[in-house]
């Protein structure tokens, strides 16, 4: 096997392994197939030109992005620190950071209340000292997609970083360029396949979320009410409403994550 | 290789969430009934069907009453898309209606208990609500429940009928959901069920709503076509009937 190792198509992978990939590989188509099988075709432009879709559609995407924004500002920092910096409780901070990741989603709607709800840590402050309210807002609904999807930015800018070759670092350096510009003109070019990658990911996981927004934002249609939310309360009503909204959630995503794939997330 | 391991375990942490249907446990039994059943029921009944199921355990050793609670239009759902159940018990008609026009039901549906709305503002009432009207008040931070779900269908008869205009700031996917906003602080005010009020303690006030303006809410149960184990659904029904009526009345609902 050792010998073979080189060569393309991998036709000599063990059968029970072609098994299990094809299991796998079901698992996961099949349940899209469902929703493909399910979708009403001859309503579905109706459902979706919808006034309720289309206000559901453009919230997501404007809430994504913006969480997306906020994720890149706030989180390439932190995975350079978590990559560059020795400190004390660092594993522990890397470890609280990427905890969104596993969390029940839910979960993290009430701890964002705790936090930033009208109660909490922070939010009471916020709200005595500028008025800011952050639930049942968008940029409520913002603030728990970022929760939730920045840990996805972190972690693929922190690989990028520590898979980096210093040496293009000190050289800069040794050239006389200042901290500043070796981030700006050496770090940052160097992990940009990194960074688009995560980025993709942490907006597509932003545009998925469900449970921390229902939490912490509430829903209703224009302020919070995301697609994910919209399909989730279509389906008690008007199910083919909801096979329609989440057919396009995925075809939005698959999109996104097939033509990225080729030129920045395969191997180089 | 660390984000990996992450990936495996959340994926096991999701097959193992997906394991949890209904387990038909034959165990040995002292009178004719046995096994399990699972009923559907309304958010709103967790308290009192939880305390019920027990004492029906109790007086039937053998047998094992799982619950599954949400919003009504919620199980509706599901039971549609091919849960298995035994017994579906509903906040109100319409979404009870849905499931006998739908062919799922075993038998004609029996109305068990009633409910009536209430105002909740949390403990110590800060934006001093004293009725619907209040609701209407700029500023006020009301929560309220979707339009598909029945308390805010109900929520909506009643605001109609004081003839109060309601921006609210959330249309919550079911009663509890409302309750919690409430309970947190992060609402004013909301309109769930006077037993859901009875049910959160002191970490909220109830403000009741006259009977003129009130709407009452039908609770109607029924044993489910795909039902496993008929004799048992039907045995807890009627143990409900005879039996869990004062238990339904302490948690504050009103005999149908």
């Amino acid at each position: 096997m050792g010998s073979s190792s080189r060569k393309p198509r991998g036709f000599s992978a063990p059968p029970l392994f072609v098994v299990l990939a094809g299991v796998g590989a079901v698992f996961f188509v099949l349940p899209l197939a469902g929703l493909l099988v399910r979708t009403p075709w001859r309503s579905a432009w109706q459902l979706l030109t919808s006034p309720e879709a289309i206000t559901a559609l453009g919230l997501s995407l404007v809430a994504s992005l913006s969480a997306t924004a906020i994720a890149v500002v706030l989180g390439v920092p932190l995975a350079w620190t978590f990559a560059r910096v020795a400190f004390p409780g660092r594993a522990l901070l890397r470890a609280l950071t990427v905890l969104p990741m596993v969390l029940p989603p839910v979960v993290g709607g009430v701890a964002l209340l705790t936090a930033f709800g009208r109660r909490g840590l922070l939010g009471g402050w916020l709200e005595q000292a500028f008025g800011i309210h952050l639930p049942f807002t968008t940029a409520g609904a913002v603030l728990a997609e970022t929760f939730v999807a920045m840990p996805f930015l972190v972690i693929t800018v922190e690989a990028g970083l520590r898979g980096m070759d210093l040496r293009f670092e000190d050289a800069a350096r040794t050239l006389g360029a200042r901290r500043w510009t070796v981030t700006w003109r050496v770090t940052l070019p160097l992990v940009r396949p990194s960074l688009i990658a995560g980025a993709v990911l942490c907006w597509a996981r932003a545009l998925g979320e469900f449970g921390a927004t229902i939490t912490f934002a509430g829903n209703f249609p224009g302020r919070t009410q995301t697609m994910p939310l919209a399909v989730y309360l279509a389906l008690q009503t008007n199910p083919d409403a909801a096979i329609v909204l989440s057919l396009v959630l995925l075809a939005v995503s698959l999109v996104v994550l097939i033509g990225l794939r080729d030129r920045w997330l395969g191997a180089s | 290789m660390k984000v990996r391991i992450l990936s495996a375990f959340v994926a096991a942490a999701l097959l193992l969430a997906g394991c949890g249907g209904t387990s038909q446990t034959a165990g040995p039994s002292a009178g004719a009934l046995s096994g399990s059943i699972t009923v559907f029921a309304a958010s709103s009944l967790t308290a009192a069907f939880g305390t019920i199921g027990g004492d029906f355990q109790k007086a039937y050793p053998g047998t094992t009453v799982d619950f599954s609670f949400a919003g009504s239009s919620t199980l509706v759902a599901q039971i549609q898309q091919g849960a298995i159940g035994d017994i579906f018990a509903s906040a109100d008609q319409p979404n009870m209606q849905k499931l006998v026009n739908a062919g799922l039901t075993s038998g004609s549906p029996s109305i068990f208990a009633r409910n009536k709305l209430q105002i909740v503002v949390p403990a110590g009432n800060p934006k001093h609500v004293s009725g619907l009207a209040d609701l209407g008040r700029s500023g006020l931070i009301v929560v309220l429940c979707a339009p598909s779900v029945p308390c805010g269908r109900y929520a909506a008869q009643a605001l109609q009928k004081a003839n109060v205009m309601v921006k609210p700031a959330s249309e919550e996917s079911d009663v509890k959901a409302v309750l919690t906003k409430v309970a947190l602080g992060e609402a004013d005010a909301g309109i769930v069920y006077v037993t859901d009020v009875k049910a959160a303690g002191a970490q909220v006030k109830g403000i009741d709503i006259p009977d003129a303006l009130n709407v009452i809410a039908d609770y109607p149960i029924v044993v489910l076509k795909d039902s496993q184990n008929i004799a048992l659904a039907r045995a807890f029904i009627g143990y409900l009937h005879a039996n869990g009526l004062k238990t339904l009345a302490r948690y504050g609902f009103l005999l149908a």
